[in-house]
């Protein structure tokens, strides 16, 4: 599990760790069932403190992403699909909101920004198709 | 968690502490707790008292005013019993530089009965450190790991570490980190370090307190000091020359209709107060513990 904390824009570390571990599920990779590092470890790993690792899980937890079992490890929970499927939407309309300000900027119309969208989803296609 | 820390009585308990030397008041009537268990950062520019109180809580200065218990005991009177119970790596590293490595631990270890061999042993390989190189032939970075692998080696309840990573490369200062979280990984265990790498600080820190001029600003939980101060960025109607004073807020900058404050933990009060006066909040973030820091000192 690749996580990657910065001190250098002010997101709480705990969050940090929740959003990259959403954003994981998300991606798909992390899948249900899949179990998390336990917090000893994540916490050496990436030099933080095991409390803020245990912060991080318990949102998770209370957010049913994740669940803790009697084996005393914390899973991807079944119920993941639907949150973070939510969880997908909001991050793409994040990066969407960033691309339209960059597009106004730029004087660029929404017209030509989804043909632009459509002409690279194309490319993208036909690349794939090559693979 | 938090609960069973908060029970159980402090390790480090400071009322009304000072020092001077000669005219220099170094500590002013300073007050500190630090409870059993977790990661507390002391932070503060040069100069501020940071060594100066660590001098005390291991008893190496003695009170003028005021009075220092560390696990309930007064260091200076009790060296015995507070000493043998403290693991402590200075900034300066002194250590006794014409033994040779494998003679610091042997030295060392006849002072702490709770000397863990094997542990020793574990740091030594981990730290690449060689038994019979001289102390005073180490590199600083290698000085360093000699000095944590003291420190650390007879499992201390309390771990001081004043300006651990000062002047050494990120390699070091990783290893420095690893050993704190690793130190309170076992249940019970108290480190307190002091740092001006304030972003080291927001990495392991539970709790941080603020030194300045001999004093205590501030002392806080890492979450209840994130989730207190946030950058806010109002737009007003029109230019301004100066930014209107609003209550909760602690410096701003800018210029024209948009003026960034940084605000102290009122939110809601800096934000009724910016509305009462037709501005807007157009942006909102998080802090970093330095700008919290110099926000805080300035």
């Amino acid at each position: 599990m690749q996580i990657h904390i910065t001190t250098s824009d002010g997101v709480p570390i705990y969050q940090q760790v929740v959003n990259q571990i959403k954003f994981l599920i998300s991606s798909g990779r992390l899948n249900s069932g899949d179990e998390l590092p336990p917090i000893r470890v994540l916490a050496a790993q990436l030099l933080i403190n095991p409390n803020t690792v245990a912060r991080a899980y318990r949102e998770l937890e209370t957010a049913g992403i994740v669940e803790k079992r009697r084996t005393a490890g914390t899973y991807v929970s079944e119920q993941g699909s639907p949150l973070a499927r939510r969880e997908r939407v909001k991050i793409l309309a994040e990066r969407i909101d960033t691309l339209l300000a960059e597009a106004n900027q730029m004087g660029v119309s929404i017209d030509d920004v989804m043909k632009l969208v459509q002409k690279r989803h194309e490319a993208f296609q036909s690349a794939r198709n090559e693979e | 968690m938090l609960d069973s820390i908060s029970l159980s009585s402090p390790i480090v308990e400071i009322r009304g502490l000072t020092r001077k030397f000669g005219d220099k008041v170094a500590l002013n009537d300073l007050s500190l707790t630090v409870p059993r268990g977790g990661v507390f950062g002391l932070i503060g520019g040069n100069g501020a008292g940071k060594t100066t109180l660590i001098k005390h809580i291991l008893g190496m200065l003695k009170a003028q005013m005021g009075s220092v218990h560390v696990f309930g005991l007064d260091p200076v009177q009790d060296p015995v019993g507070t000493l043998g119970r403290i693991g402590y790596l200075s900034e300066e590293r002194e250590l006794p530089d014409w033994m040779r490595l494998g003679e610091l631990i042997r030295y060392t270890r006849a002072f702490f009965p709770n000397w863990d061999e094997s542990y020793a042993e574990e740091l030594r390989e981990s730290f690449d450190l060689d038994k019979k190189a001289r102390i005073k032939t180490l590199s600083r970075g290698q000085r360093a790991r000699a000095g944590l692998l003291v420190a650390l080696a007879h499992r201390p309840e309390l771990l001081v570490l004043d300006e651990p990573s000062s002047g050494l490369d990120p390699v070091v200062r990783r290893d420095i980190l690893g050993a704190i979280i690793r130190t309170i990984a076992d249940e019970g265990r108290t480190v307190l370090f002091s740092s001006h790498l304030l972003d080291e600080v927001e990495r392991v820190a539970d709790r941080v307190a603020i030194i300045h001029h001999g004093q205590i600003m501030l002392t806080a939980s890492m979450e209840e000091l994130k989730e207190q101060h946030r950058r806010v960025t109002l737009r007003f109607e029109q230019s301004l020359a100066s930014p209107p004073n609003l209550v909760g807020s602690l410096s701003s900058t800018g210029q024209g209709k948009e003026w960034t404050y940084f605000c102290n933990g009122e939110l809601t009060q800096l934000r009724s107060a910016a509305a009462a006066i037709g501005a807007t909040v157009v942006e909102e973030a998080p802090l970093t513990l330095d700008e919290i820091f110099i926000s805080r000192i300035l």
